[in-house]
């Protein structure tokens, strides 16, 4: 079995402290880590390899500061690692971007795409459908679980709110998968040591198939308008007293409010 | 000259910083209070490779450096030196003596095992009345044709009741002084060979200290390790790499009592501020991290130096006697600025300040170090 992972390097979010005066985000000496549910995914992609065998390529798109994801990957147990990274794929939202990872895909024999669900920077969730679209592929997301069957079906949990759906996959498909499920090992140090004695593939645009409006900034419908951090809200109120006060009191909240 | 970490080594302290978040810290407290080795943290380690980081590939190890390995009981100590000094006598004291002066078959034979996590190695110099004064061995080896016989007692051999592999020192040749020292690998159950009492120890007491009784133990003739006559250079050498994990180990010690020291000062309030915003905490504070640092470049100067086949001997002792003193120091401040919390087990610090006086005193004391630094200072 082949499988594509796609990984995604991200300023480590948990990190990030807000500029007290300014409001804006102090990315200055934030970590760039792999997006937590791309690592759950690479996570999926190891487990199926130990368990059935398999042969794990990690793809990624980013500036080429992207390519210590990659060898972490590599320390992880990945078997090959391609970064696109082109000046073209600049300015690139979702939909160019997974235009450009759907391209890679195309060059490489695969059965089995699996992305992350979304990436902790940007919080889309968008990627990984879209390319589904783009290769015309079957997607699952919001996976939780995946095994093999004998019959070389994929057997996979979807997690909605309130459930769990068991969907079996059959042929080539796409799996966005969420970080929660998957506990990421972690990199060994035979892996480590050999990490960087590998190579990362670095491709440039030439190496897929583009149409060129598709790509980047020109292939790219959204833009943004404005940014801004959320404002702050209102602390809230506790309040410690019995059922039938709390609901007169909520009541009246919401009256006040013009709720109700 | 570079003194930042390469990107090896940067992955590895990715790697290694959160195990031992995730693994060992949640563990310390519990392995200390109940004086218990820990087994599980041990097979994981083993797992991950952590057990034969500097050992080369060819012998089952990860082929990674000195450098790294020290890291790692850095990391390790800055959470629990329990396992810090687990890696440090398995890697330093069994395996690297077996690396340098094993012969091949000994080294396909015992270092994969080590390497791996599977066994556990020790390392036995010490006896009741050899300890500083490690030339006054008392246990002896005699060469029975086919196999040589030991008899004697070593005492605070770390890991000793879970160690499979043990690099043990002894008299072959009373005469001779210590040029009558031989070094010998003995295994757990071989005949006429067994562990004594464990010992009741103020800090580390996770790790497994204990007395090993030969008592006409059967060693096979091939065991002996290197050269006849030569036991008391290989301990020495020995002891000189092992010096650079222990200093690493208090580094670790060190490095933890300072993060636990700078969160519970910026959260303690007393007189209506942050006990960090007295200029007091800022200065003393500021002299300890500074210690620390020079430490750390101590250490990893030494390792190096270990690491590019230098002689390391005299900065292994600097690193482990400034590490080790800075430890004491950091650690009994750090109980102070912790105040009457800081001497309950509810808070850490009290844990590493027991910790941290070990490392002036096992594998060399802190007086052994500048014995061996003057020594080379005062020679021709």
């Amino acid at each position: 079995m082949n499988i594509i992972v796609c990984i995604k390097q991200v300023p480590d979010t948990t990190e990030i402290k807000i500029d007290p005066v300014k409001g804006t985000l102090i990315r200055e000496g934030v970590p760039s880590i792999m997006n937590p549910d791309d690592k759950g995914g690479l996570e999926l992609a190891l487990r199926l390899k130990d368990q059935f065998g398999a042969n794990v390529t990690v793809v990624s798109m980013g500036p080429p500061q992207a390519d210590v994801i990659m060898r972490e990957a590599f320390a992880m147990g990945a078997d090959r690692a391609i970064l696109l990274s082109d000046r073209k794929f600049a300015g690139s939202d979702t939909l160019a971007t997974s235009y450009a990872i759907a391209g890679l895909c195309r060059t490489l024999d695969y059965d089995l795409i699996i992305a992350g669900r979304q990436a902790i920077d940007g919080d889309t969730a968008q990627v990984g459908p879209e390319m589904a679209e783009h290769l015309g592929l079957p997607q699952v997301t919001y996976v939780c679980d995946a095994k093999l069957l004998p019959n070389g079906n994929l057997q996979v949990h979807k997690e909605n709110e309130d459930s769990v759906q068991v969907l079996e996959v059959e042929g080539k498909c796409l799996l966005t998968v969420l970080a929660s499920a998957f506990e990421p090992r972690y990199m060994t140090v035979s892996g480590i040591v050999e990490a960087y004695n590998r190579e990362v593939e670095v491709w440039g645009a030439d190496k897929i198939d583009y149409d060129e409006t598709k790509l980047g900034l020109s292939g790219s419908p959204t833009k943004v308008f404005q940014s801004f951090p959320k404002a702050m809200k209102a602390p809230g109120e506790v309040h410690e007293v019995s059922e039938e006060e709390a609901v007169e009191l909520i009541v009246n909240k919401l009256k006040e409010k013009h709720i109700i | 000259m570079d003194f930042s970490y390469s990107k090896t080594e940067q992955l590895f302290l990715q790697m290694i910083r959160s195990f031992a978040e995730n693994e060992v810290k949640p563990l310390a407290a519990e392995v200390d209070d109940q004086e218990r080795f820990p087994v599980e943290t041990v097979e994981k380690m083993g797992k991950l490779g952590i057990m034969g980081i500097p050992i080369p590939k060819q012998y089952g190890g990860q082929g990674g450096t000195v450098q790294m390995y020290i890291m790692a009981v850095e990391e390790l100590s800055r959470v629990c030196a329990t396992t810090g000094v687990i890696v440090s006598a398995h890697t330093s004291l069994c395996m690297a003596p077996i690396l340098e002066n094993g012969t091949e078959e000994q080294k396909m034979k015992y270092l994969p095992k080590l390497a791996s996590g599977e066994w556990i190695g020790a390392f036995g110099l010490t006896e009741p009345n050899a300890g500083t004064d490690a030339a006054m061995q008392q246990t002896t080896a005699v060469d029975a044709g086919d196999k040589w016989i030991l008899n004697g007692t070593k005492i605070f051999i770390t890991n000793a009741s879970y160690a499979n592999v043990f690099i043990v020192m002894a008299m072959t040749d009373k005469s001779k002084g210590t040029k009558g020292i031989s070094a010998f690998i003995v295994e757990k159950g071989m005949p006429g060979f067994s562990i004594g009492k464990k010992e009741l120890k103020m800090g580390i007491r996770g790790s497994a200290t204990c007395e090993l009784i030969f008592e006409n133990c059967e060693v096979p003739k091939e065991n002996l390790l290197g050269p006849l006559g030569k036991g008391f250079t290989i301990a020495m050498k020995t002891l000189d790499g092992g010096r650079i994990g222990i200093a690493s180990q208090a580094l670790g010690i060190a490095q933890g009592a300072m993060d636990e020291t700078v969160k519970y000062t910026k959260e303690r309030k007393q007189f209506g501020k942050a006990i960090a915003q007295f200029q007091n905490t800022q200065f003393q504070m500021a002299d300890l991290k500074t210690k620390v640092e020079a430490a750390r470049l101590l250490v990893r100067s030494a390792a190096w130096k270990k690491d590019m086949g230098l002689p390391y001997s005299a900065d292994a002792a600097m690193a482990k006697l400034f590490a080790a003193e800075t430890a004491m120091e950091v650690t009994t401040k750090a109980v102070q600025f912790h105040g009457g919390y800081g001497y309950t087990r509810e808070y850490p610090v009290e844990r590493m300040m027991r910790d941290a006086k070990i490392t002036e005193i096992y594998e060399g004391t802190s007086e052994v170090q500048r014995m061996v630094i003057a020594g080379q200072l005062f020679k021709k």
